[in-house]
């Protein structure tokens, strides 16, 4: 680099963007976070939903599943499963209660948690809750997720 | 090695490789059952091959990131460390309670060690990455700050560099933005953007201090080019770094239901997001050819060369490809993050360890490089495992291209598992390369134990 650029207009460009960057950071965080109840869904968030949500974490969905396209890529996207299987917590209860034991011969399959029928009614509505989030330009671009 | 405590990297680099090979047989046992969906199932399905995959790189790294600051410090402040003993002590606390949540993940289902570990209390497992029980977490965090004022008192006591002190302060910021894996609403939305205050202000954000630190330290060792020159360089590195990368965490909230105007924020400075990457390049072949000397440690400089290469790569062209809203809108959550998330983290954090481990590692072992054979071999597992991580990218990339497309783009989109189907050639091809990697891996511990003629160096080289 020339010799007019020296090491100390390098330390303050380094410190300043820093400071200042990390500080429009922190305004945004605060605009996003303010705006939030237009769009989380939260007038949706009871009781049901948050254990259903405890009920997701505890059983690591999401080292196979997407969520909102966060997640591993192994098993389908679920942020809009509601959508996908046609608006009914049921689709999405039988389909989880109907995974065979041991899997299924050569093929990618959900294990079976064995769940009550209160965690699985917990997890639908935990699922329902996320499809109801309005996302921007309203991913995904289909229902296949 | 000119103090004694520096060989306490020693510990953490042996424990950081091999805790590598575990993740490395994960990875391949994962790209296996990409194609052969019940391989191992139920015995460890998918989600805990995954997280032990991922939670080794993890722990492999920061064992690699406090080793490499252990032996850097000390010779940088020009004095012992403060406090060798405590150093030894986290490094059996933090193995110790790494390799028992590995065994956790193992041994009993997710849920029990849930349940063990009373994840109630304070829940905050089940998040990408941040599989870790609460207990681990607090753990990882009391590690932190032991090491944290260990190094902090070796440096603040010392010589003060530019290297040790953005080392210092990367540091600093992989523990302080740790500490948001603890806050886990129910708001899936508030749940997402804070959980990105770990991910991405780690590896787009402080990592790349610590990277560019390590890589600075290296660089002046083994080419001897002035500190001045290096610093600058390291300045405006890492000052990119933070300008492009803070706001450019906007890139991960395109579709988790934040305000539109992250579309525009997220992709303009996720954009300029390569540039410090590319100058990582420049610097390194810069550095290099305007070398004072000739190291022999060559394969050194090979891996520092590789490194400033590969995170270009990785982070920044295979960042870009899919940064754009418009373009993520397509291939948000697709194999294409997979293949962009593999050669990041290989070209960026992984080498940048390895290029410190192969310029300390004979210095540790009273050389000042590994012999000639040695040194051979180790750059053929360079070759071998940077080839072959390519190879993994070109083919999660060419998967994901066929996904987006059958799946997100045409007329007649495909069901998820449909796709998947339709992937397999590329899974395998990808499993084959990850083999490949497997075999660079092993070849690579073996160039330790490699016997041949000791390589002198040069009297006017060892200065400095």
């Amino acid at each position: 680099m020339r010799e007019t650029f020296t090491k100390g207009m390098a330390r303050n460009i380094y410190y300043g963007g820093g400071v200042f960057f990390f500080l429009v950071l922190i305004g945004l965080t605060v605009d996003t976070v303010r705006g939030l109840p237009k769009t989380d869904n939260s007038q949706n968030l009871t009781e049901e939903v948050a254990a259903g949500k405890r009920l997701w974490e505890i059983n690591n969905c999401i080292g196979c599943h997407t969520l909102l396209g966060e997640g591993a890529y192994f098993a389908p996207e679920l942020g809009n499963v509601y959508t996908r299987f046609g608006e009914s917590t049921d689709a999405i209860k039988g389909f989880i209660m109907s995974r065979p034991k041991d899997g299924i011969p050569g093929r990618r399959s959900m294990p079976q948690f064995n769940f009550t029928p209160d965690e699985l009614e917990e997890i639908a509505q935990f699922l329902k809750y996320v499809d109801g989030i309005k996302v921007a330009r309203d991913w995904p671009p289909n229902k296949e997720g | 090695m000119k103090y004694q405590s520096q060989s306490i990297a020693k510990l953490y680099f042996i424990a950081a490789i091999g805790l590598f090979v575990g993740q490395i047989l994960f990875g391949v046992t994962l790209g296996l059952q990409y194609v052969i969906g019940d391989f191992l199932f139920p015995e460890i399905p998918f989600n805990v091959a995954r997280m032990v995959h991922t939670n080794l790189l993890i722990v492999w790294l920061l064992f690699g990131f406090m080793g490499s600051a252990y032996y850097l410090v000390p010779e940088e402040s020009e004095r012992e460390l403060y406090a060798p003993w405590l150093a030894k002590l986290m490094f059996w606390i933090f193995l110790i309670a790494g390799a028992l949540t590995i065994l956790g993940y193992l041994m009993v289902p997710y849920a029990t060690l849930a349940e063990i570990t009373m994840n109630d209390l304070l829940p905050t497992m089940g998040r990408e990455f941040l599989e870790q029980p609460t207990i681990t977490k607090i753990g990882i965090v009391i590690v932190a700050l032991a090491f944290l004022f260990n190094i902090g008192m070796t440096i603040l006591t010392g010589r003060k560099t530019v290297i040790s002190l953005v080392l210092l302060t990367g540091l600093i910021g992989l523990a302080v933005f740790f500490l948001f894996s603890f806050y886990n609403p129910d708001n899936v939305v508030m749940d997402k953007y804070f959980w990105w205050f770990v991910v991405h202000l780690w590896v787009e954000g402080v990592w790349e201090l610590i990277m560019a630190a390590m890589l600075a330290y290296v660089l002046i060792k083994v080419t001897g080019v002035d500190r001045e020159v290096i610093e600058k360089w390291l300045y405006i590195i890492i000052a990119m770094a933070l300008i492009s990368g803070l706001i450019g965490t906007g890139h991960h909230f395109f579709w988790i239901g934040a305000p539109d105007y992250w579309q525009w924020l997220g992709s303009i400075f996720s954009a300029i997001e390569p540039i410090p990457f590319f100058m990582m390049t420049l610097f390194a072949f810069n550095v290099v050819n305007k070398r004072r000397r000739d190291h022999p440690n060559k394969a050194a400089v090979l891996w520092a060369l590789g490194t400033a290469v590969m995170a270009f790569l990785g982070a920044g062209v295979w960042g870009f490809l899919h940064t754009l809203a418009p373009v993520n809108f397509y291939t948000h959550g697709t194999q294409i993050t997979a293949a962009h998330g593999h050669m990041a983290f290989y070209g960026a954090y992984v080498m940048v360890i390895l290029t410190m481990i192969s310029y300390s590692m004979p210095l540790m072992r009273g050389k000042q490089a590994g012999n000639a054979r040695a040194q051979v071999i180790e750059m053929w597992s360079f070759w071998l495992m940077t080839v072959a991580m390519v190879f993994i990218t070109l083919f999660l990339t060419g998967a994901g291209i066929l996904q987006v497309y059958l799946q997100r783009y045409s007329d007649t989109p495909l069901g998820f598992m449909a796709t998947q189907d339709k992937l397999e050639i590329f899974y395998w091809a990808r499993e084959g390369a990850g083999v490949i990697f497997l075999i660079g891996l092993f070849l690579y511990i073996y160039s330790f134990f490699a016997k041949g003629e000791d390589v002198v160096m040069p009297e006017a080289a060892v200065a400095s």
